[in-house]
């Protein structure tokens, strides 16, 4: 049991080995703070729809099933966003259309599709709280290398004093795919080591 | 009976999720268009800072210091930027001659480039600027008192900002006279 938890964090990362969801990866990372946003706000989204979608996994017809887990996941994701522009206007200003997109991120109806809705709850929440956690590490860790080598700072925190020249490049679309690259070479080659 | 089945499954799960999110969206409505409101009477008080009363008409607000004495006007506007729309709240002078500020509400410029337009230094420019005849925008240091300095590497940008302004500008002059 203890492996559906892990397997998301490392051995089948979202990001970094599945290389899903990356349209919100690659746009959102522009800082840490808005990587961890993202990364929540998809938390509370693969969790809550992982769990209804293995609740009801023995009501849906099977030709209707991607329908209902879109319905399911669409309502998450409007409730995340409610919430954000409720009570964090800054960040759902900062993270602009991508909370309403995660309703089509790959990562949730993937885990819906092919673990929650063959699984009984406490499987599925085990699966989904690995996965979730797995992609917000992965949007932290993206956001603040780019964050660091673009504004020299991380969480807003200076780091890198008035010497270093900012990398503006890493804080645009470019940057997310050159450290995206990197993070996916260094995990493929950490793998083969071992 | 199976697409009895399917229809029921569909419509019910629908009819959950609209449950749902109408009841929380009557819980989130009120608090975001408390922020909005708030943003933009944040961004007013900082375009005059000595506002002590706010008019709210029709499609602008009427600012006015703690003597009662009109400060000036307060407009939002949107326009065209390099990546996307630009909205853009200002002040200008009672007279219609000096812009007192303008604050940039949203943008999607280049971050690190025409991000730039948000900050002190490119919007302090617009403090007590002459709008007349029009604002102009230059690459060097700007000598004129209707010119602004462009930021370097996000010409484009600066440009956009001075062309919306100078848009609205020009409709409101227009409509102002005609009153």
């Amino acid at each position: 049991m203890r492996e559906e938890f892990k397997k998301g964090l490392w051995q089948n990362h979202p990001i970094f080995r599945q290389l899903l969801g990356m349209c919100p990866t690659l746009a959102v990372t522009t800082s840490s703070l808005n990587g961890l946003s993202m990364g929540l706000a998809v938390v509370f989204v693969l969790n809550f729809s992982s769990l209804i979608v293995s609740l009801i996994r023995k009501f849906v017809p099977h030709q209707v099933r991607i329908a209902v887990y879109t319905i399911v996941i669409a309502t998450f994701v409007t409730l995340a966003d409610l919430f954000l522009k409720a009570n964090f206007p800054l960040i759902s200003k900062a993270l602009g259309p991508y909370v309403p997109l995660i309703v089509v991120n790959c990562i949730i109806l993937g885990r819906a599709e092919a673990f929650a809705s063959k699984y009984p709850p406490k499987l599925a929440l085990l699966d989904s709280l690995g996965m979730s956690l797995g992609f917000l590490w992965g949007l932290v860790l993206l956001g603040s290398i780019r964050e660091l080598l673009g504004e020299g700072s991380i969480f807003g925190v200076k780091i890198l004093g008035a010497y270093f020249e900012k990398w503006v490049i890493m804080v645009l679309p470019a940057g997310a795919f050159i450290v995206l690259g990197f993070l996916v070479g260094i995990m493929n080659y950490i793998e083969k080591r071992r | 009976m199976k697409s009895l089945r399917i229809i029921l499954v569909l419509s019910l799960v629908g009819v959950f999720s609209a449950g749902i999110l109408s009841f929380f969206e009557l819980l989130a409505t009120q608090k975001i268009a408390q922020n909005q409101r708030k943003e933009i009477e944040e961004a007013i008080v900082r375009i005059a800072p000595a506002t002590k009363k706010v008019e709210r008409l029709k499609d602008y607000y009427k600012v006015f210091d703690k003597d009662n004495r009109l400060l000036g006007y307060i407009f939002l506007t949107e326009g065209q930027g390099y990546q996307g729309p630009i909205k853009i709240l200002f002040g200008i002078e009672p007279n219609l001659e000096k812009l007192l500020g303008i604050e940039i509400i949203s943008s999607q410029e280049t971050p690190g480039l025409g991000a730039k337009i948000t900050t002190d230094s490119f919007r302090g420019q617009f403090r007590g600027l002459e709008v007349l005849p029009h604002i102009e925008y230059t690459k060097k240091k700007s000598t004129k008192p209707n010119q602004i300095q462009a930021i370097t590497g996000a010409t484009v940008s600066s440009r956009s900002v001075v062309n919306i302004l100078n848009k609205k500008i020009l409709q409101i002059r227009k409509e102002f006279k005609e009153k």
